[in-house]
């Protein structure tokens, strides 16, 4: 490593600007990813409801022929697949969408079998450049995504199953476990399997106009909230992810300063102490 | 006089929770007031405004837009897409909102979309209501 004093400075200083900006987003990750999580947490009540009130109508009224709820021959798939717009986000993209590759590459032969939805940039750049079949894409989401941004995606994506243009639906997002650890998960969405009643809860509604209506009104809204709270952690699980990579990224930077600093002492001495030994040399050529 | 639990609940948060003697809300098939034990019954809910007495003449008003209602012993649970109090909502914008969509109404041209401008008009006009 004969490297100059001056090429020594300039890589400390260029570190340390690097340094400086991994750790301003690791802080900004931080606390993002603390509010994330309170919305996470805050659309966890709705979710639970819409399942509770499904669950005690689809054991209520048993053999409900909603078609949302039934399942038919698989002739195509879709998937909604739920990436980041940003990357430096460690291995979250990367993760995901090798998660749903495979997924794919087991499943299907042909391209005609499935579609993909996709959300984010990362994602919608992956699959259109290695072409698989894109059927709807959103990206710019806000980093506080509200119900009305994701309503688009969700509805079409049910629409699609409504009017059997899909026969199922998967949605792929990294599941939140901790800031550390993001798992990928491909769940499926539809048809839907009927949320488990809790029996001994189970009520007699009165249901207005008639079971039926009520169920094919909330039935896609509980579609749509799933893949809302899906998108959810997924944010929370991107900062959480972003967090942990630029929290590495500091700590590497340091230890790159500190050994060119190192360094660069060595080399201020080595050239500090020649000095001396020419001046020497000098004065005692001199005598 | 007996009591009963309200709650609202949108995707984003819990809008209100509490104690109220009454719910007077628009079901698809007519305006419903609730008194407490009332029958458990689940009905989908119009874009207009839900009004909940709290006590003696205390009335909260919220505007509710894609909603359904639950009522189960002594709860009502009212699940929205959106609830909005009136310290919430922007009335001009209502206002502005509202003349938009009537003009877009009237004019009738064939491109319409009609729902959806007359969901826009219902919306404005349950935002204008809560906070008369």
């Amino acid at each position: 490593m004969a490297k100059g004093i001056r090429e020594i400075r300039r890589s400390i200083k260029s570190t340390k600007n690097t340094r400086q900006i991994t750790k301003a987003m690791k802080m900004v990750a931080a606390a993002k990813l603390r509010r994330n999580q309170e919305r996470a947490e805050a659309a966890r009540p709705y979710a639970d409801k819409i399942q509770e009130v499904i669950a005690s109508i689809a054991s209520g009224t048993s053999g409900s022929k909603h078609p949302m709820l039934q399942s038919r021959p698989v002739k195509k798939t879709g998937y909604i697949v739920i990436t980041s717009d940003r990357g430096l986000a460690g291995g979250y993209n990367a993760n995901m969408l090798r998660a749903v590759v495979n997924t794919i590459a087991e499943k299907h032969k042909s391209k005609d079998e499935y579609g993909i939805f996709v959300i984010g940039r990362k994602g919608r750049d992956f699959f259109t450049k290695r072409g698989y079949p894109v059927l709807e894409e959103i990206t710019g989401l806000k980093d506080n995504p509200s119900f009305a941004d994701i309503k688009k995606v969700a509805g079409n994506a049910v629409q699609y199953f409504s009017d059997e243009k899909i026969d199922e639906l998967y949605l792929c997002y990294n599941k939140f476990q901790s800031a550390i650890t993001q798992i990928p998960t491909v769940k499926r969405l539809l048809p839907l399997e009927a949320p488990e009643g809790n029996t001994e809860r189970k009520m007699d509604y009165e249901y207005e106009p008639s079971s039926e209506e009520v169920l094919s009104v909330l039935l896609p809204k509980y579609a749509e909230t799933l893949v809302y709270s899906a998108l959810l952690e997924a944010k929370a699980s991107e900062e959480g992810s972003r967090m942990t990579a630029m929290g590495n990224a500091t700590d590497n930077a340091t230890d790159m300063i500190n050994r060119y600093t190192l360094q660069y002492n060595r080399a201020r001495q080595a050239a500090i102490t020649q000095e001396i030994s020419e001046i020497v040399a000098g004065a005692n050529a001199q005598a | 006089m007996s009591k009963m639990t309200v709650e609202v609940v949108t995707p984003e948060r819990v809008v209100y929770s509490g104690q109220a003697s009454m719910v007077i809300a628009r079901g698809v098939q007519g305006d419903l007031g609730i008194l407490p034990k009332h029958m458990p019954m689940v009905t989908p809910l119009k874009i207009a405004p839900v009004q909940i007495k709290v006590e003696g003449d205390q009335v909260v008003r919220m505007a509710v837009s894609g909603g359904f209602m639950e009522v189960r012993g002594d709860k009502v649970t009212i699940l929205a897409e959106t609830a909005e109090m009136p310290g919430d909502i922007d009335v001009e914008r209502a206002k502005a909102s509202k003349g938009r969509a009537e003009k877009r109404l009237s004019e009738k041209y064939p491109e319409l979309d009609v729902q959806r401008a007359e969901r826009s008009l219902q919306r404005a006009l349950a935002r204008i209501d809560v906070t008369k």
